[in-house]
């Protein structure tokens, strides 16, 4: 067992404690965002579906906007499991972090709630205040981003207050002070409302890139750190010297890879070629992510303590590489993006990507919180239970890609290239049946996907009980 | 700024690799404290010319200036034409044609402009349909919306408009009752001023140079 794993005592901290709670919201959104999903893949197929009532828009809002929030916590939550283990004890301003958390949970509730039932507002200010914004992944009412960024500067403080306290500041701690600053500003500059949609877009990238392809990203590298030292007992000094190379490649391709965004928005021309430029070098990190995961592994010759983290932590790197990595690199350079910008493949790239990169983060955290609950504690933690729940999941999500990717290849030629772009285009690409065939497929291969997270739950619910009990009987 | 791309880039890759190798003097490529300074020197002269770059588009995409239209672009002919030398459509102003028969003033084409805004973003558009190629992908892309030949072809006669923005306002206040391919939009109340200033919106959308997006818009019947 490794030196870090051995940090954690028997009784758990008030920060785990949270933690626990982060993922359990974490995972019955996760629960929502594919139930929504289903909802969508369903309208393709038939559009009167709930038309009217639930539209499609709708169910995107809430589909989206689970994800996010679902995958946010579940980092979060990774943070609060690890900082008192890092530090060597309880978090500063536990109270305060508890307090926002259920403050926290009510918004959404409350968001939730406003956006299935009132769903849109009139065309004025209030609508955008406490209705919806309208604007793609940041939808959140105004009055919701000042909750989140009150949620985030407690959540600093937390970190850099405990930081303090303990009188030691790792590498790990340093980048993700670092990181925390950058996310919290960052989304700051989607909280305002301009006429002006160029410069409206051009700020709101600002939020949406430089989150899910700069500071998520360097988040990942923080808590996927402190998860192979605790899955493998990677030496602290080989996982910091990885972690400030993923900052230097992540921060250094993907501050000017915000560039991809700005190639038709009405932004000057010389965007064109620095977004294609550094957004075509933002694989570099991800590459390096492969690379340690494989050496790391390869090294440990697959002996961890958790075998369900440990492969959630394996997927993480190769889905990150060629779901963000690959799928992104297809069509990040203008010449591509012109016309296959706004189809199926964009699809296509943001679920392969959120899958690989965030998704497989979480579910690592998920699980080795799971082994430190109460009776639960085996060594190595293992299932049979959790591989099916990882075979469906994975099998789901590249099912769903392979369908998007057919479709966004059909709609690509058919509406861009050869039809000229127009609603006429639009409608021939979608009814043609190189896309239309893949409507069903999408559905039934989102059904696997449900049916793999159902095991999860189940998974994480049973996981390590049995053989306690077990062993309790011997007692 | 008169810089290119390539110099720009070449510029921040160059003065991040010098600078970090200046002040890492004496410790291998492969040592922590190289790294460390590679991430912070890199974000920081990244984050730099990130910021200058944007007081530099800032400035070009006031409306009126540069790529974005003014305001005022709603009460004329609107269209694209194709540039020989950028080989790619740029959009074309053409004669004063007026907007639902009127002549907007610079204030009052932003206001309207401003309401059709607040009106797209209420209805939750971009959750279907892309604004400048961005949103989901259940519904067309509107950045050219205005241009789409369909208003004049077909959904004119349909909803028996006497003028293309008379069309979209109809169509667009009643979108059930003439639906136009197997997926349908569904009826969002827009009140007869919100829908006139959506269309507003949608016209001088039509007239940003997007660099050429969505390519060959219209070009084949």
């Amino acid at each position: 067992m490794s030196l870090f794993a051995l940090r954690q005592p028997k009784e758990l901290y008030e920060s785990q404690k949270l933690a626990i709670w982060y993922f359990v919201v974490a995972v019955a959104l996760f629960g929502a965002q594919i139930i929504f999903g289903l909802l969508l893949a369903y309208q393709y197929i038939d559009p009167n579906f709930l038309y009217q009532k639930l539209s499609f828009m709708t169910n995107r809002t809430l589909h989206l906007n689970a994800m996010i929030v679902w995958l946010l916590v579940g980092m979060m939550g990774g943070v609060y499991w690890f900082l008192p283990i890092e530090t060597g004890r309880e978090v500063v301003g536990i109270k305060l972090a508890k307090f926002i958390w259920w403050v926290i949970v009510a918004g959404v509730s409350a968001v939730i709630l406003v956006y299935l039932l009132v769903q849109v507002g009139p065309g004025n200010a209030f609508t955008l205040w406490f209705i919806n914004e309208g604007r793609e992944y940041v939808e959140a009412p105004r009055w919701a981003d000042f909750a989140i960024v009150a949620w985030v500067a407690i959540f600093l403080f937390n970190v850099i207050a405990t930081t303090l306290a303990a009188r030691r500041i790792t590498g790990i701690l340093g980048v993700l002070i670092f990181d925390l600053v950058a996310l919290g500003a960052l989304y700051t500059a989607g909280m305002h409302y301009t006429v002006n949609v160029t410069m409206d877009q051009y700020l709101w990238w600002w939020v949406v890139h430089l989150w899910v392809e700069a500071t998520w990203e360097v988040l990942v590298g923080v808590v996927m750190g402190w998860s192979l030292m605790y899955l493998l007992g990677t030496p602290r000094k080989l996982i910091e010297t990885w972690l400030f190379l993923e900052v230097a490649l992540v921060f250094g391709t993907g501050i000017l890879g915000l560039g991809h965004h700005y190639f038709w928005i009405g932004t000057p021309e010389y965007w064109i070629g620095l977004g294609g430029f550094f957004s075509a070098l933002e694989p570099l990190p991800l590459v390096a992510m492969v690379v340690h995961a494989v050496y790391d592994a390869g090294a440990h010759r697959l002996n961890t303590v958790n075998r369900p983290a440990f492969f959630w932590a394996v997927t993480q790197a190769f889905g990150n590489f060629i779901g963000a990595g690959v799928w992104g690199f297809m069509q990040t350079l203008p010449q591509i993006n012109m016309y296959s910008h706004g189809t199926q493949l964009a699809a296509a790239h943001g679920h392969f990507a959120f899958f690989g990169a965030y998704v497989g983060t979480v579910l690592t955290l998920v699980y080795i919180a799971v082994q430190n609950l109460g009776k639960r504690i085996q060594i190595p933690l293992n299932s049979r239970l959790w591989t099916w729940a990882y075979g469906l999941l994975v099998f789901g999500i590249i099912g769903i890609v392979a369908s998007f990717t057919i479709s966004g290849f059909a709609q690509t030629m058919i509406e861009r290239a050869e039809l000229g772009s127009t609603w006429n285009a639009f409608i021939q690409s979608y009814t043609h049946p190189w896309y239309a065939n893949t409507h069903w497929w999408r559905f039934w291969m989102g059904m696997l996907f449900l049916l793999g997270y159902v095991l999860l739950v189940w998974d994480l619910l049973t996981i390590g009980r049995r053989r306690a009990a077990v062993e309790g009987a011997h007692d | 700024m008169d810089y290119s791309w390539i110099q720009i880039a070449v510029a921040a890759v160059f003065l991040t690799v010098v600078v970090t190798l200046v002040l890492s003097r004496g410790y291998g490529w492969f040592s922590v404290t190289f790294w460390r300074n590679a991430a912070v020197v890199s974000s920081l002269v990244m984050l730099f010319v990130l910021l200058w770059l944007t007081f530099d588009t800032t400035e070009k995409v006031r409306p009126g200036e540069g790529q974005v239209p003014p305001w005022t672009v709603i009460n004329y002919q609107v269209g694209l034409e194709w540039n020989a030398a950028k080989r790619r459509q740029v959009p074309a102003v053409g004669e004063k044609t007026g907007f639902f028969g009127k002549v907007y003033g610079s204030e009052e084409a932003y206001a309207l402009i401003n309401k059709g805004k607040m009106t797209l973003q209420s209805r939750n558009c971009m959750e279907c349909h892309q604004i400048l190629g961005n949103g989901a992908y259940f519904a067309p892309d509107l950045t050219r919306a205005w241009l789409d030949p369909w208003w004049e072809e077909r959904v004119m006669s349909m909803v028996g408009a006497a003028s293309h923005e008379e069309a979209m306002k109809t169509w667009l206040q009643h979108p059930d009752k003439y639906p136009q391919g197997r997926r349908r939009m569904p009826n969002l109340h827009f009140t007869d001023e919100e829908a006139v200033a959506l269309v507003a919106f949608l016209k001088w959308m039509s007239a940003i140079d997007t660099n050429g997006f969505p390519p060959r818009f219209g070009v084949v019947k």
